[in-house]
Parts: structure tokens; C-alpha cells; sequence
């Protein structure tokens, strides 16, 4: 494992002192109900689990915010019944898909909330998502230019296409979504040698040299001693969760965890309980609840008690707090489901993910998960662990068993991403992508802070959403980012609280720094023209004064 | 250039309303229902300020006046 303190965020006398006293805390000297009875750095408590400082902020926007996003729902609601009522009475032609007549007396199926918004709210701003692309999902992008006749009810395409649009919505963290040559030379041979279909799942025929190839490299690259691959990433958690647990087992799973992993813990039949986002209080209490009474009505113990995490979150770009995690499911003898598909290859000194971010060793993870699609520029997921485990998923896996396996140029460039990484191709390109991705993210955040916006997250996660709270500010967002040859994501009610709307910006180490100039630029002005800047923490008043006093390793 | 700089302060003014109503959003037709709506009320809060708020106040002033001085005993026309 790479030594942490190659790139540090700027604390490296801080650093040395804790990296001393860390090593004889892992040692086990220290556990006596879970509170380190360790040196106390600055007050924190906890302080001696984190080598290096965690900074997250979630900043609640004033109180005037809230009552002009309440407003602005408001109206929107009323003009929605107003509409529906139009529709109910024949004043309006009807566009979207409503029951039949001889259907009237059944019971509705489009009067609930979610149908009543996609409606009358969703259908308003539509096209600002599903965006046709036509270029590979680099820095830049070519966008297919759509207008719309009928207020986004239907939408047609003019022909033209609108170059080099700056991407801030890609998981592209590493920039492997790349169509140089060069690059992409022993794809083109496996593509010449393999084809592209499979035509059959692991257990029968489907099972290829590139796939053994592919999970002893992730095995190694982890650090861990198997993994398995899979085709496809939300596959992974949804069909692997219900072969890990069943009925009699509990899960505890985080708040804000991701759909597939909240389908999976569903499809298992396992009892879930959810407990707030990386509060881990929350976690400790229900743990400790679990074990007292046991299953609800036999009050027999659980035959197994799961935690379900993701290593970035992607909605908050908040990081999973690993080290206290570890320390209780140590504590309370539970096991550890660390989804990391947004932080693979994002975080860490060499790009190993959330485990080396905190310099943890992978052995403290039961089962590490984590996605292809993000940062190697490819698809599919693994799963990796000890070896008993993955051997246990060969063959009782959904996956394994029905889904057909991933095909082998997408798997060989898995490969040579992850060999560039690792710099296993002679190069110190990979390393470079890593360090390259931590400056721009690190640029990106602080500007975004000292103009005045509010971010979620934590410092060093490339995920950076930026908050709109207005509905009417997403769809005016989005289109005058595009206008100026920016494509944004901004996301809404369902995936994010109603009243907390955002704009999600995924940072890649393929940006220069002039593309994120001009992005921080339109930001700027764009911010003043909406009023975006709700922040009351902002540190633009004296740029001059923190220029001096900041340790960032800029080259 | 200060008229300018209103015109374009008055039109920012008026994106943020858009902004936050969410009129912004709207088919034409319905921003004109909803301003004529917000006018017609406008309107309505105006005129009955006009028509009632100076009267309250001229009482008012007439009661505090009667509370501290005693000195309007034979006004008959102040009834309340």
C-alpha cells in the first residue's frame, strides 16, 4: 500500500504525528468499549481514528430560502390542479397516458403524488435531461440540438450539433472515456480476437481467459485475495445482496444509500432498518438494539447482521466515515458491505478507493463492491473478499448463474485502465490521473466556497453538488449553463429531498485548468444573475489574506 | 447611466420573481392568468389602504390625543 503522506491536503507535521501514534493504536492496545483512550489532537474526539482531518459541510441555506421554495411549489401546485382540472374536463388536449374509459370505476392509477408532479412540475423543465450526446463522454462532448413545439411534450431534432460542450456531468474521474489510439490498441486487438457478444453466462460457456485475467488483476490491484466480475454494475449490488443474506438476517442500511443496494437488501427478504446518513450514533444505536432483542417476534438472535455503505455518495458527495464503521462492526461482530462505485480509483493517494483514503487495511472490509463504470471507462461491477466469499458467489450468485458475462473488450479495458493505475504499463501516467483528479477537485471546491455557493460534501470528493433549492431556478440553471457550452446535471424531487434541488458537477482528472476556469467563470456570473450565492460562510471578502496562509502543493 | 443601471436592477428584480413564483415555468397564458391574478390583488390591497388606513389614522391620532390631553371633550363627531 502507498504511503499516505505522498499527497497530503497541505497538514504534513499534523500528519507525521498521528501516522506514529496510529501504528500502535492499530496494534488493539486501545479498545476499551471503543473510545480510544489515545492523545486527544485539537480537541477531536475521534481524532485518533482519522489520520487526516474530514471536513464536510452541509450548510442549511437561510430561513428566506425555504419560504421562497415552499412559494414557488406552491404555485406550482395550484397551476397543476388548475391543469389537471382542464385536462378532467375536456379543455385540454390530454398528452400523457391516463386511464382507458371502460377503466373509469377501477381504481386510479395516476392520481398519486409522483404521477401528479411529472405532470404538472417534471414536464415543465424535461429538457434539461435526456439529452441525446453524440461523442465519446470526454472533457468535452458534441450535444444533438433539440427543440421542442409543444412546451416538452414532444421534442424533434433540428440536425445540428453543437460542439465541444464542456462536461461537468460524466463520471469520468479518472478520463479514461478516451478514443485515443494509442490508447485503445489492445482493445482493438481483443476486439479483433474475441468479437463482441459472449452468448453465455459464467456457469456454462461464459467464462474467458480475459475474465480470469481481469478479477486476479482487481484482486491485486484491492489488495484483497479473490474477486468476482460482473456485466453490469446495478447488477452487481441487486443480485448479489439476496445471495449473501436471506430471511433471519438484518440490514442495516445508511439512508441515502442507492437504489440497487436498497433493491437488493428488498429482493433478500431480510429485515432492514435504516439509519441516518453517516450518523454513527444512529448506527450504534440499532446495533445495540439488534443484539438485545434479537428477531422481532422469537427474540432469537440475528443470523447475521450486515451494514450497508457506499464509499462516495453520489448525491451528497459526502464520504462514508470508514474508520468508526470498522471499529463498531468489530465491536458489535457484524459484517461490512462497502459499496464503493463512486470512489474507486477517485479517492485515495494511488486510487484504491475509500480503504486507502483512510489508510485502513482491506481486510477490514467483508465485502468490498465497487463499479467499472466510473473511473476506468468501461462497464460492470466486482465484488471482491476473501477467498471463501467469492467462491460462495460463483456459484450462488444470481448473476453468475443467469446474466450473461461481460464481454471482452470492455474487460480489456478494464485491464489496461487499471494496469495504467497501478503502473504496471511502465508509466506513472496512472498515478498522475490520480493526483491530477485531487487537484482539480480541491481547485474546483475551494473556488466554488470563496465565490459564495453552498456545497455539499466532503473536501475531497470529486462529486461536487452545488444547491438550487428553487424549482424554477433548475430549468433556468441548466439552460443558460448550455448556453453558454457547459452541460450540467441538476437533479431533482425524486432522487434528492423535495426542497433541496441541486446541480451535480463531477470533477475529472481530464479537465485542465482552463476548461474549469471557464466553467467557474459562467458559475460567477450566472450565480449573480440567479442569486445562487446563499452562503454566509464565504471567504471572498479577503482573497489576498488566504493566498498566503494556504499549504496546497500547487505546481 | 444611473437610468441604466435602474432599468437593468428593476429587470433582475423581475427575473427573481419569475425565479421564485415559478412563472418562470409557465405557458404564456398562464403568467397572464397568474399576473393578472397578483395585479387584481395588488390593486385591491392598494385601493383599501387608501380608502381606510387614513381614516384609521386620523382616529387613532384623535384617541391618543383625547387619552393624553383631554382636550377635544366637546367634539361629538369622534365616536368610537
Amino acid at each position: 500500500m502507498a504511503n499516505p503522506s505522498a499527497v497530503c491536503n497541505g497538514h504534513l507535521h499534523h500528519h507525521h504525528h498521528h501516522q506514529k501514534q496510529n501504528n500502535i493504536l492499530k496494534s488493539g492496545i486501545y479498545k476499551k468499549n471503543g473510545i480510544t483512550k489515545g492523545i486527544k489532537k485539537n480537541g477531536i474526539s475521534n481524532g485518533t481514528l482519522y489520520k487526516k482531518k474530514f471536513v464536510e459541510h452541509f450548510e442549511q441555506a437561510p430561513m428566506y430560502v425555504a419560504v421562497f421554495t415552499f412559494l414557488g411549489f406552491g404555485v406550482g401546485t395550484i397551476f397543476g390542479y388548475l391543469r389537471d382540472f382542464m385536462r378532467a374536463w375536456g379543455l385540454e388536449k390530454r398528452n400523457i397516458a391516463t386511464e382507458r374509459e371502460q377503466q373509469k370505476d377501477f381504481v386510479p392509477l395516476y392520481q398519486d403524488f409522483e404521477n401528479f408532479y411529472t405532470r404538472n412540475l417534471y414536464m415543465r423543465i424535461r429538457d434539461n435531461w435526456n439529452r441525446p450526446i453524440c461523442s465519446v463522454p470526454g472533457p468535452q462532448f458534441d450535444l444533438m440540438e433539440r427543440v421542442t413545439d409543444d412546451y416538452n411534450w414532444t421534442f424533434r431534432f433540428t440536425g445540428r450539433i453543437i460542439k465541444n460542450v464542456i462536461n461537468m456531468g460524466s463520471y469520468n474521474y479518472l478520463g479514461f472515456a478516451e478514443t485515443d489510439v494509442n490508447a485503445l490498441k489492445t482493445v482493438t486487438i481483443e476486439l479483433q480476437k474475441y468479437g463482441t457478444g459472449i452468448c453465455s453466462t459464467r456457469q456454462e460457456m461464459g467464462t474467458l481467459d480475459k475474465h480470469v485475467e481481469l478479477e486476479k488483476l482487481v484482486a491485486k490491484f484491492l489488495g484483497v485475495e479473490d474477486a468476482m466480475v460482473f456485466g453490469m454494475g446495478f447488477a452487481t449490488n441487486s443480485m448479489n445482496i439476496p445471495a449473501l443474506v436471506g430471511k433471519g438476517c438484518l440490514i442495516l442500511s445508511d439512508e441515502l444509500n442507492h437504489t440497487s443496494l436498497v433493491l437488493g437488501a428488498r429482493l433478500s427478504g431480510a429485515t432492514i432498518r435504516i439509519f441516518k446518513h453517516n450518523n454513527i450514533q444512529s448506527l450504534e444505536k440499532l446495533l445495540r438494539d439488534a443484539i438485545i432483542y434479537g428477531q422481532p417476534r422469537s427474540r432469537r438472535a440475528w443470523r447475521k447482521i450486515i451494514i450497508l455503505v457506499e464509499g462516495i455518495y453520489s448525491m451528497e458527495g459526502s464520504i462514508v466515515r470508514l474508520p468508526e464503521i470498522v471499529s463498531l462492526k468489530k465491536k458489535y461482530k457484524a459484517y461490512l458491505y462497502l459499496d464503493e462505485a463512486h470512489s474507486i480509483g477517485a479517492v485515495g493517494a494511488t486510487g484504491r478507493g475509500v480503504v486507502e483514503y483512510f489508510g485502513m487495511s482491506p481486510d477490514d472490509v467483508d465485502v468490498l463492491m465497487g463499479t467499472f463504470t466510473k473511473s476506468f471507462g468501461a462497464a460492470g461491477g466486482y465484488i471482491a473478499g476473501k477467498k471463501d466469499l467469492v467462491d460462495f458467489l460463483r456459484t450462488h450468485s444470481h448473476s453468475a448463474v443467469y446474466a450473461t458475462s461481460m464481454c471482452p473488450p470492455v474487460a480489456e479495458q478494464i485491464i489496461r485502465a487499471m494496469k495504467c493505475v497501478m503502473g504496471l504499463d511502465g508509466t506513472t501516467q496512472g498515478l498522475q490521473r490520480v493526483r491530477q483528479l485531487g487537484k482539480n477537485t480541491r481547485y474546483f471546491r475551494r473556488r466554488l466556497h470563496e465565490m459564495g455557493f453552498i456545497i455539499y460534501g466532503n473536501d475531497d470528493s470529486p462529486v461536487v453538488p452545488l444547491l438550487l433549492y428553487m424549482p424554477g431556478k433548475i430549468g433556468a440553471f441548466a439552460r443558460r449553463m448550455l448556453e453558454k457550452n457547459i452541460g450540467v446535471v441538476v437533479v431533482g424531487f425524486p432522487a434528492t429531498p423535495i426542497t433541496e434541488s441541486r446541480a451535480r458537477f463531477c470533477v475529472s482528472a481530464a479537465h485542465t485548468r482552463e476548461m474549469l476556469d471557464t466553467v467557474l467563470n459562467a458559475l460567477d456570473e450566472l450565480g449573480d444573475f440567479l442569486h445562487l450565492k446563499y452562503s454566509r460562510y464565504s471567504k471572498s471578502s479577503h482573497p489576498e489574506l488566504y493566498e498566503e496562509t494556504r499549504l496546497e502543493l500547487e505546481d | 447611466m444611473d437610468i441604466k443601471s435602474m432599468k437593468n436592477y428593476l429587470y433582475w428584480l423581475y427575473c427573481q420573481f419569475e425565479l421564485i413564483t415559478c412563472s418562470y415555468l409557465m405557458e404564456p397564458w398562464e403568467k397572464l392568468l397568474f399576473y393578472t391574478f397578483n395585479i387584481t390583488m395588488l390593486v385591491m390591497v392598494l385601493y383599501t389602504a387608501y380608502i381606510f388606513v387614513s381614516v384609521h389614522i386620523s382616529t387613532a391620532f384623535q384617541f391618543f390625543l383625547h387619552l393624553l390631553g383631554n382636550q377635544h371633550e366637546n367634539t361629538v363627531s369622534v365616536v368610537k
